[in-house]
């Protein structure tokens, strides 16, 4: 009896091992079953988080009630998840890399948007960074979008172009996720999407970084061939390629797609 | 042999609760890249981060058990207002959201923290983006595995043992490390083992307190994560060792969880 609640312990200690094990990532693909009829699925990227959340309510009231559903993540997590047969009718990537990923399983991709880089800072920027070179500095706090996701290689290729060399405290796996360390003050400065910066409120500032020195990232945006819904998928995709779309998009900081 | 009551009719949820179970793990074995194995195995990405992981993990354990051993005493032990509030708080992780406790430890110990202000201040110390963070992160949400296993053991123990030695003039110190350790020697080993298993699988608190960066906070569940989106290879690699040491701490305790009898 003396043992049998030993092991007893032990049991609920092995099960909470497993429940809490299971709280890792938080991008999983969402549910697990395709689009019920009057809604769909759309995976974003995540730095159209508050753009498309008003497109999506946008949507919903022009469309007669369609409920959209956003999966907003890191472009390389969405690509893996559509990869991997998440329920997705509608991807809208941060870049035209992981659009390419995922050629075979979508429609043909349309550029919507695009973007520019901006250095983000604590509001009032405490330690007086006015462009890429201070980046270096060994007192700086940095924090970057890892390699893997599109944030992180458009600041790398930023930066390479800059010839400054910098050594990130951390390379986060989304955008969002630089700005957060930044506002929470963790990170003295980051490298983001000046949507994103506009974006993080009133704790945040950005630094301009000079067009020269700048990478437009270009956003395309497609339907997903797997979707239960495709006239609703396909009517999503032309809201955000219309003008009404556009106008939305352009308030929250975003530029029109390169013209090529 | 008496024969078994159960209703025969239960083998069927029973056999599917296996199969649920086990078909995602044979499915980590079926895409396994076994012919690369080797290479992947030894890619500088990922001992970088198994030599971590093993540093992290073996952190938390010793900081687990440095604090949390202690602790179990007390709970096991002494009567005191709040006890069972203390054993509530204590537990809370095991159930909390890791990211939660990320989150938490942040605005604990974050540069701007409650108590991370007052580090950074008094000793220039900040423990974000850095190993010791997630130590603490891996800490933080595997003590209490520890803490209940022992407090378990010391409660099931026979106390008479401790009651001879005091008896034959043995002071409290000699009796906890004569009489009492060696006797919940079991529960502290497997105490000690969920611990660290807890730990090298910690995942949520530490990319949202200590960051991810090759080789100072990202440990093999942060780098199976990232990799899953550009390295399927690697990353199934990377979780073919993580299921081989959780199956190996398994073995190791399979007479505490399944005696025989």
């Amino acid at each position: 009896m003396l043992r049998s609640r030993i092991r007893l312990a032990a049991v609920v200690a092995a099960v909470a091992l497993v429940v809490a094990g299971c709280g890792g990532g938080g991008d999983d693909p969402p549910g697990g079953s395709p689009a019920s009829p009057g809604e769909i699925k759309v995976f974003a990227a995540a730095s159209l988080t508050a753009a498309f959340t008003e497109l999506g309510e946008q949507f919903t009231t022009a469309s007669g009630g369609t409920k959209v559903t956003f999966n907003f993540a890191g472009s390389q997590a969405l690509a893996t998840q559509v990869q991997q047969g998440a329920p997705a009718d509608v991807f809208a990537s941060a870049d035209l890399t992981n659009m390419a990923k995922v050629k075979d399983l979508a429609g043909t991709p349309r550029n919507f948007a695009s973007n520019l880089l901006q250095i983000v800072v604590e509001k009032g920027n405490p330690k007086g960074v006015t462009g890429l070179g201070d980046l270096a500095s060994s007192d700086l706090k940095v924090v970057l979008a890892a390699p893997e996701v599109p944030a992180g290689r458009y600041a790398a290729e930023v930066l390479s172009g800059a010839g400054v060399d910098v050594t990130p405290v951390s390379q986060e796996d989304n955008v969002k996720a630089v700005v957060t360390k930044v506002s929470l003050g963790e990170a003295d400065a980051g490298i983001a999407y000046v949507t994103d910066v506009t974006a993080g409120g009133d704790k945040v500032e950005g630094v301009e970084i000079p067009e020269n020195q700048n990478v437009l990232a270009t956003y395309p945006i497609a339907t997903v061939k797997a979707s239960k819904a495709k006239d609703r998928a396909q009517a999503f995709m032309d809201l955000v390629l219309s003008a009404e779309g556009q106008q939305i998009l352009r308030r929250y900081g975003f530029l029109p797609p390169p013209t090529t | 042999m008496t024969r078994s009551r159960v209703p025969g009719l239960l083998a069927v949820p029973a056999a599917l609760a296996v199969a649920f179970l086990a078909v995602p793990l044979a499915g980590l074995l079926w895409r396994a890249p076994w012919g690369s194995l080797g290479a992947d195995l030894t890619s500088p990405r990922v001992l970088e981060a198994l030599r971590l992981s093993l540093v992290c993990s073996l952190g938390a354990v010793a900081v687990s058990a440095a604090l949390g051993v202690p602790l179990a005493f007390l709970l096991a032990r002494v009567q005191f207002r709040g006890r069972n509030l203390v054993r509530a708080l204590t537990t809370l992780p095991m159930v909390l959201p890791p990211v939660v406790g990320g989150v938490a430890l942040l605005l604990a110990f974050g540069r701007r923290g409650l108590a991370g202000q007052w580090l950074d201040r008094a000793f220039g110390i900040t423990l974000p983006f850095t190993t010791t963070g997630a130590i603490l992160a891996e800490a933080f949400v595997a003590m209490p595995f520890l803490v209940i296993t022992v407090e378990a053991g010391l409660r099931a123990m026979d106390r008479r043992f401790e009651d001879a030695a005091a008896t034959l003039g043995a002071g409290r110190w000699t009796t906890l490390r004569r009489v009492t350790l060696p006797l919940i020697a079991p529960s502290l080993g497997a105490g000690l083992a969920l611990c660290w298993a807890r730990a090298l699988g910690e995942f949520g608190a530490t990319i949202t307190f200590a960051g991810n960066l090759p080789g100072v906070t990202q440990t093999m569940p942060l780098a199976v994560y990232l990799a899953l989106e550009t390295d399927l290879e690697a990353a199934i690699a990377l979780s073919l060792i993580l299921l081989a040491i959780s199956l190996a701490v398994l073995v190791a305790l399979r007479d505490r969880w399944f005696p025989s009898a």
